[in-house]
């Protein structure tokens, strides 16, 4: 009898191991054989901790399961969910990147070749650095981090440029609150990781890589680096890939808590050893990076999606999707939401089918009022916006933003009010201090609301023009788009800043 | 708290060599300072800024720029609270006010018999099983006034 538990942190974190453990001893009491394979997570985190048993007739789910319940598990007692492919939530999603993760041990590089990994890189191996260009321009791939700027035309940028030294830089400071499809891939199946950005070297001539992953995720951490340990002992990363002669290596550095590193710019400087700061641009990071040397910049599903690219063909995964939106999205449904967890699917669904039928609306069973998709960047959509489809034009034309396909969701006590002032303290907070409408502008927007819950009327025009010049006048994103959150919520809430209005006469 | 013995220039001399091959090694030179003493000694910057040929400024600079490296030592354990938004649909704001209140301590601060300094942190990639904090490495989520209780009770608070 083959057991299954996730190893996952957000497993882990509402009680995984103990669950683990529990089963082991149960068995060792009765005697019975069982093999316990920790595996990534399904991204069912509603579920967690979730138990699969397969006793020679597939996998079939148990969740959330408590330490207690160990016994009933291995009597075959125990409610559960039936084959976990048929659950719903899983059977409605299109697992491409996500494919993988959950069905094997992150750690077994056997598993991954056995279920379609290194393909892939095998193909590229035998393709050029331009054919490889080419199919991931076909493939329709676009920065999954958030900026949506087509990968393969980024790739060629730095093919193309001329250095004795390139570098793949993956992105892995994923710190927009909503979002964890990045820890979720790095901690349940991190060579697909490394397979993407082996490939990425190949296209353009990089013989060396770094993952900038966020020191908030002490599991991803560990993952990725016994991953890497591992992929050189096995000949997958170093001076010879899968005995082609060719070289890639690749280091994983910890950031330092500084949520402006996920921009491109700052990350770089952060590598560097400097602080984060951004960087004006030009010059492009494609032709003066790392080090000042031409470097791709990845979001981590950008890379770890390449893979199946190359396995699968470019045209089989433009063959999902939305007009400009090719592939799929990894959303996040997160927050107050009754079925939680990571859902891979083609672009294109209406947000109201995401969070009322896949998420099943709100965990506490009262109305979604807000949802805000894409990060404490992105607006605060209300149900009047439900019908609005998953893509990045889409999402754009509704004064939205899809960014890292996070979704979190907000029952009807949440006080759109506090939430601007929060998306303000944020912006101040992590402001990296090199522009003045983002380091000055967060700190009076803060100011700002408050006079507003405190009534003044004159202070609302103020914030749309203070937004506006934070729009305006900013160097990177987290000024930039500090005011969608805030002016979303002043648009779409109006009772909300109202209210405090009323409360002051 | 328990004194704490400053660390001598060779141990921190050490730390520094073994990092000092690599492509922008601050970083990581200041991760292992703060992984082996629990912070980043003030001797610190000036032997760093001479290893690496780079001014004491330059160091201090980066040091202070970023929320993870402290210059003091810390509390037993480290507990950082999430306080971003995934977290507060689930009233992850009123578990963190509850849980200062508990201890008697304002964000970074640490309570009275030294077990514990609290930090806030802006999301722990547990979003769909809010709200959540962690203990030194060890992440906790679908967290209440219970759950959290027990963690600061493991961690002798």
């Amino acid at each position: 009898m083959k057991i299954y538990v996730s190893r996952d942190s957000a497993a882990k974190a509402v009680g995984a191991d103990r669950v683990a453990t529990a089963i082991e001893a149960e068995a060792i009491r009765r005697g019975e054989q069982i093999e316990m394979i920790r595996t990534g997570s399904r991204g069912m985190v509603w579920l967690e901790p979730l138990v699969e048993i397969d006793r020679g007739e597939g996998r079939m789910t148990f969740g959330p399961v408590a330490p207690g319940d160990a016994a009933a598990l291995l009597d075959g007692t125990l409610e559960g969910h039936g084959p976990t492919e048929e659950i719903p939530f899983f059977a409605r999603q299109t697992r491409l990147t996500f494919a993988r993760c959950g069905v094997i041990d992150p750690l077994d590089l056997d598993a991954y070749a056995a279920h379609g990994g290194l393909a892939g890189l095998r193909r590229a191996l035998e393709m050029t650095a331009e054919d490889i260009v080419e199919e991931v321009k076909t493939s329709g791939l676009r920065g999954r981090g958030g900026a949506g700027f087509p990968t393969g035309i980024k790739w060629d940028t730095v093919r193309k440029a001329e250095a004795e030294q390139k570098y793949i830089v993956c992105n892995a400071d994923e710190g927009d609150s909503g979002t964890f499809a990045d820890r979720m891939i790095m901690e349940g199946d991190p060579f697909t990781l490394i397979e993407g950005m082996a490939i990425a070297g190949l296209a353009v001539g990089a013989t060396k890589g770094y993952v900038y992953l966020r020191s908030e995720y002490p599991d991803a951490i560990a993952v990725m680096r016994a991953a890497v340990e591992l992929g050189r002992r096995k000949g997958v990363l170093g001076g010879d890939i899968l005995g082609s002669g060719r070289a890639f290596d690749m280091e994983i550095r910890a950031g330092a808590g500084a949520y402006v590193c996920g921009e491109e710019t700052s990350l770089l400087n952060s590598l560097e050893g400097k602080r984060g700061v951004v960087r004006a641009k030009p010059p492009l990071p494609a032709l003066e990076g790392f080090l000042g040397k031409p470097t791709v910049v990845n979001n981590v599903i950008s890379l770890a999606t390449v893979p199946v690219i190359f396995e699968k063909g470019a045209q089989h995964y433009a063959d999902f999707g939305l007009g400009r939106s090719r592939g799929t999205a990894t959303l996040q449904i997160a927050g107050n939401v009754k079925y939680g967890g990571l859902f891979e699917t083609a672009f294109g669904l209406p947000l109201g089918e995401i969070v009322e039928e896949i998420g099943g609306g709100t965990a506490t069973g009262r109305p979604i009022k807000a949802v805000q998709i894409g990060g404490p960047l992105g607006a605060y959509f209300p149900p009047e916006k439900f019908d609005t489809l998953f893509g990045y034009e889409e999402f754009d034309a509704n004064d939205g933003l899809i960014g890292h396909a996070g979704i979190t969701v907000f029952d009807d006590s949440a006080d759109m009010l506090s939430m601007a002032r929060f998306a303000m303290e944020f912006c101040a907070v992590e402001s990296c201090g090199k522009c003045t409408p983002c380091r000055i502008g967060a700190v009076r927007g803060v100011e700002t609301l408050d006079r507003i819950a405190a009534g003044e009327a004159d202070a609302l025009p103020l914030l749309t023009e203070l937004c506006d010049t934070m729009t305006d006048g900013s160097l990177c994103a987290l000024g930039g788009l500090t005011p969608y959150p805030v002016m979303s919520a002043v648009r779409d809430f109006p009772d909300d800043f109202a209210r405090h209005k009323e409360a002051a006469e | 708290m328990t004194d704490i013995v400053p660390p001598t220039a060779d141990e921190m001399r050490e730390i520094i060599a073994a990092h000092q091959g690599l492509e922008g090694p601050l970083l990581p030179i200041l991760h292992a300072m703060q992984d082996t003493f629990g912070y980043v000694p003030e001797d610190a910057v000036a032997l760093i800024a001479d290893a690496l040929n780079q001014t004491r400024a330059e160091i201090h600079g980066t040091i202070s720029f970023y929320h993870d490296f402290r210059r003091a030592p810390a509390g037993r354990h480290v507990l950082k609270i999430c306080r971003a938004e995934a977290c507060q649909a689930m009233g992850g704001a009123q578990l963190a006010a509850a849980t200062l209140g508990k201890l008697g301590v304002d964000w970074h601060g640490t309570n009275a018999n030294g077990a514990v300094t609290v930090e806030p942190v802006y999301c722990l990639g547990m979003c769909a099983c809010a709200p959540a904090a962690m203990m030194d490495d060890r992440v906790a989520a679908r967290l209440d006034e219970a759950g959290m209780g027990e963690l600061l009770a493991e961690a002798g608070a």
